[in-house]
């Protein structure tokens, strides 16, 4: 069951097409990295999830009806830039802007009670924002995200600021609102939590779909016959057995330890490789190599780049 | 609550209790109440000091000319040079040193007060009518005129002009010229002023919301439009506040001033007329000398504000107010949302400042001549009505003229608004790129 769809959307700006024929389905309880190089069209299909701007072509879907205002409540949504009222203080900004979500004043206040006693920082209440450091900005800025407990969630690159142990702290928060039910559109360009983090990705680029699916077939679909191997004996006696069916791309070495990566080639298997490897040297571990997002991700731009 | 009243109400709230709200709510009344009450109570404090002034008169004319006052004494001193007088007519127990050459009669300025304080204007005229009046006399003497003693006393009427204002209904109502002027520049001025003050606060908040990137997360949760209106109408009501703190606060002060200072002005409506009509129309010899002249100016002022429609004036005020706050809203709203920070805005601004700065312009014009074709055209004109109509209202305004010019101000707000709201829904989510005239047309084109 996906709670959204986006089907063919199309979105144009005076001078450009940002969005051109872009489906997407998120399915519920996943999180879903959005991925794509700068101006690739991120930026604008949040926003029209968000209903922030309208698409000129396609449909979206929320929970199988048609996305309409009354949905804003159930959608929360984090974006790239922060920003709140510096003049503001916590508690009455936080609670002002769940209400404009549609939250009455006693449910927004006791829920931020709640998170504000989860996060220590319930002396914060009446601080005006000014007075807050900007790690500090950060957390009030991610419970306004959550506060009206939205089935969808939108984080635009969420760990920006944060020092590595709030990163941590945010990152579990996210884990464990996706455990409660929660769906996560995850964008980033930090493809380490993008590994860690994302059961689905999509990646786009000037506007159009390069990737789309659960990050299983993705990394099948991007594998690229790599196995490494680690092994004890000589790396000379290994690359003399070599022949022209493999391709070997690094050695490594710890103590007596070599580890090499060999790219199979005219479609040998990885059986013909170690039965070609067994009488040479003493082979410790054998896996295959995946690709990364980071390296899919390169590979894919490069190559829409060329088109 | 829905959500344009939670935006109405944040702004309203955030705005009210900041300190410079206070502090104007403060400033305000007490700066008005002592423009309309210090010049009143300088003009009457000084004349009741009594004040002794030495003549040193080198034509020999004026002896027992300028008559006493109740403030004013007057020394002929026989015999006494200039210089031995002007030096020290401190120690002498005088004001000042009154000298009039023995050139008088032919040369306008041979009249010179000494004094080390500066002098008020009631006193300075009043010399200078006396000598004046007493050349005339000798003058026309020179003709030598039968009777002239009884001609001059007979014809030496004091005329102070009241105007009464015949009503539609037939009513007929005393209004006084000046006051009338003034209520209607302070009811121009006032718009003008207000006009500025916030709709630059609402252009300042605009721009804050996008620099803050905080509209990201309010628009995806309200509509752009929304967001713009609940500003513009929580900023007019925080206007609409500062307007009725600075009348309700200024009434009490001025009221209670003046019956600390000036018990004398609160006498019935009757009283004070009945008292102007005696010193009008009678003769100087009847003229009881007690009230001064600027005591009359006074109290025909107080009785001309009494005639002012002040049901009508508050009701046009606010209206006034009100539409045309909202007429230059819509443009502030939309030059915030268009630049990305306060710096940039000047290139827009003079749309928005010369039709203003002009109805101010019309607006002196306007309280002068009510009627002109100029005070016309500009009081129907929509981005100059608000300021020049509220000059012409306290004259009094065919009614026709006045719906046509509110209604065009309420046709010109939607229409502004509509096409604000365009800019705005596209500029607050523009960054960095330098908006042009030529790009918001794009803007509303597109939008």
């Amino acid at each position: 069951m996906d709670i959204f769809t986006a089907d063919s959307i199309v979105k144009r700006f005076i001078h450009t097409t940002a969005l051109d024929r872009v489906s997407l389905s998120i399915p519920k309880g996943s999180i879903y990295g959005l991925l794509g190089p700068n101006g690739a069209g991120k930026t604008t299909l949040i926003r029209i999830i968000n209903q922030i701007t309208a698409p000129d072509e396609g449909q979206l879907f929320f929970n199988g009806k048609s996305l309409s205002p009354d949905h804003i409540r159930n959608i929360g949504y984090l974006p790239e830039e922060r920003g709140l009222y510096k003049k503001m203080k916590v508690g009455e900004q936080v609670i002002y802007l769940a209400r404009l979500k549609g939250l009455s004043k006693s449910d927004a206040q006791a829920k931020l009670r709640n998170w504000f006693e989860k996060f220590e920082i319930t002396d914060w209440w009446n601080r005006k924002i000014e007075e807050l450091s900007k790690g500090m900005q950060q957390k009030v800025q991610f419970i306004v995200t959550v506060l009206h407990e939205p089935e969808l969630l939108i984080f635009d690159e969420p760990f920006s600021g944060f020092d590595p142990i709030n990163a941590d702290m945010l990152k579990n928060e996210i884990l464990s609102l996706r455990e409660k039910g929660s769906t996560i559109i995850f964008s980033t360009h930090d493809m380490g939590s993008v590994e860690e983090l994302c059961d689905h990705i999509t990646l786009i680029d000037k506007g159009k779909t390069l990737i789309d699916g659960p990050m299983e077939n993705i990394r099948e679909q991007y594998r690229t016959n790599t196995y490494e191997v680690g092994f004890q004996g000589d790396p000379e006696r290994l690359k003399t057995a070599l022949n022209k069916h493999y391709e070997l791309i690094d050695t490594t070495r710890e103590k007596d330890l070599f580890r090499v990566r060999i790219r199979l080639l005219h479609h040998t298997t990885d059986n013909e490789l170690l039965s070609l490897l067994l009488p040479v040297v003493h082979i410790v571990s054998f896996n295959e190599v995946y690709p990364s997002v980071h390296d899919i991700f390169i590979r894919v731009v490069k190559e829409n780049k060329g088109k | 609550m829905n959500k344009i009243g939670l935006i109405i109400r944040r702004e309203y709230v955030t705005r009210v209790r900041k300190r410079s709200f206070i502090i104007m709510s403060i400033i305000g009344p007490l700066l008005f109440a002592s423009f309309m009450v210090i010049p009143a109570w300088m003009a009457m404090s000084e004349d009741q000091e009594v004040k002794k002034i030495a003549i040193v008169d080198s034509s020999n004319l004026f002896m027992n000319v300028i008559q006493n006052t109740e403030y004013l004494k007057f020394d002929y001193l026989y015999n006494t040079k200039l210089n031995d007088i002007k030096d020290h007519f401190r120690e002498a127990g005088y004001y000042g040193v009154l000298y009039i050459s023995h050139i008088v009669a032919s040369e306008p300025n041979s009249v010179v007060f000494y004094s080390d304080t500066q002098p008020s204007q009631a006193t300075t005229m009043y010399i200078s009518k006396a000598i004046e009046e007493y050349i005339r006399d000798q003058k026309l003497k020179a003709y030598e005129i039968e009777d002239l003693d009884n001609i001059l006393k007979s014809v030496k009427t004091r005329i102070n002009i009241r105007t009464i204002k015949i009503t539609d209904s037939g009513q007929e109502k005393e209004s006084h010229t000046g006051i009338v002027m003034v209520v209607g520049y302070a009811g121009g001025f006032l718009i003008y002023m207000f006009i500025f003050i916030f709709g630059a606060q609402l252009m300042r908040g605009v721009i804050e919301e996008k620099v803050n990137r905080i509209v990201e997360i309010v628009i995806s949760s309200v509509r752009p439009f929304q967001l713009m209106m609940g500003k513009i109408i929580g900023i007019a009501m925080v206007g609409l506040t500062q307007f009725m703190i600075w009348v309700v606060s200024t009434f009490i002060l001025v009221s209670i001033a003046s019956s600390l200072l000036f018990p004398e002005l609160n006498m019935t409506p009757t009283e004070t007329v009945i008292t102007q009509d005696i010193m009008s129309a009678g003769t100087v010899e009847n003229q009881p000398q007690a009230p001064s002249e600027e005591m009359t100016e006074l109290m025909g002022a107080f009785a001309a504000l009494r005639n002012i429609d002040f049901g009508v004036m508050l009701g046009s005020f606010l209206f006034y107010f009100l539409f045309g706050y909202l007429l230059y809203a819509a443009m502030f709203a939309s030059i915030g949302a268009a630049v990305d920070s306060e710096t940039d805005t000047q290139q827009f601004m003079l749309p928005v400042t010369i039709p203003l700065i002009l109805s101010l312009f019309v607006l002196i014009n306007a309280i002068n001549n009510p009627d002109s074709s100029i005070a016309f055209w500009f009081s129907l004109i929509p981005f100059t009505s608000p300021v020049v109509m509220m000059a012409r209202i306290p004259f009094g305004v065919p009614y026709w003229q006045v719906f046509l010019s509110m209604g065009l101000l309420v046709a010109t707000f939607l229409a502004m608004t509509w096409v604000a709201a365009k800019i705005y829904r596209t500029g607050i989510l523009m960054y960095g790129k330098k908006a042009s005239y030529r790009e918001m047309l794009k803007w509303i084109r597109h939008g």
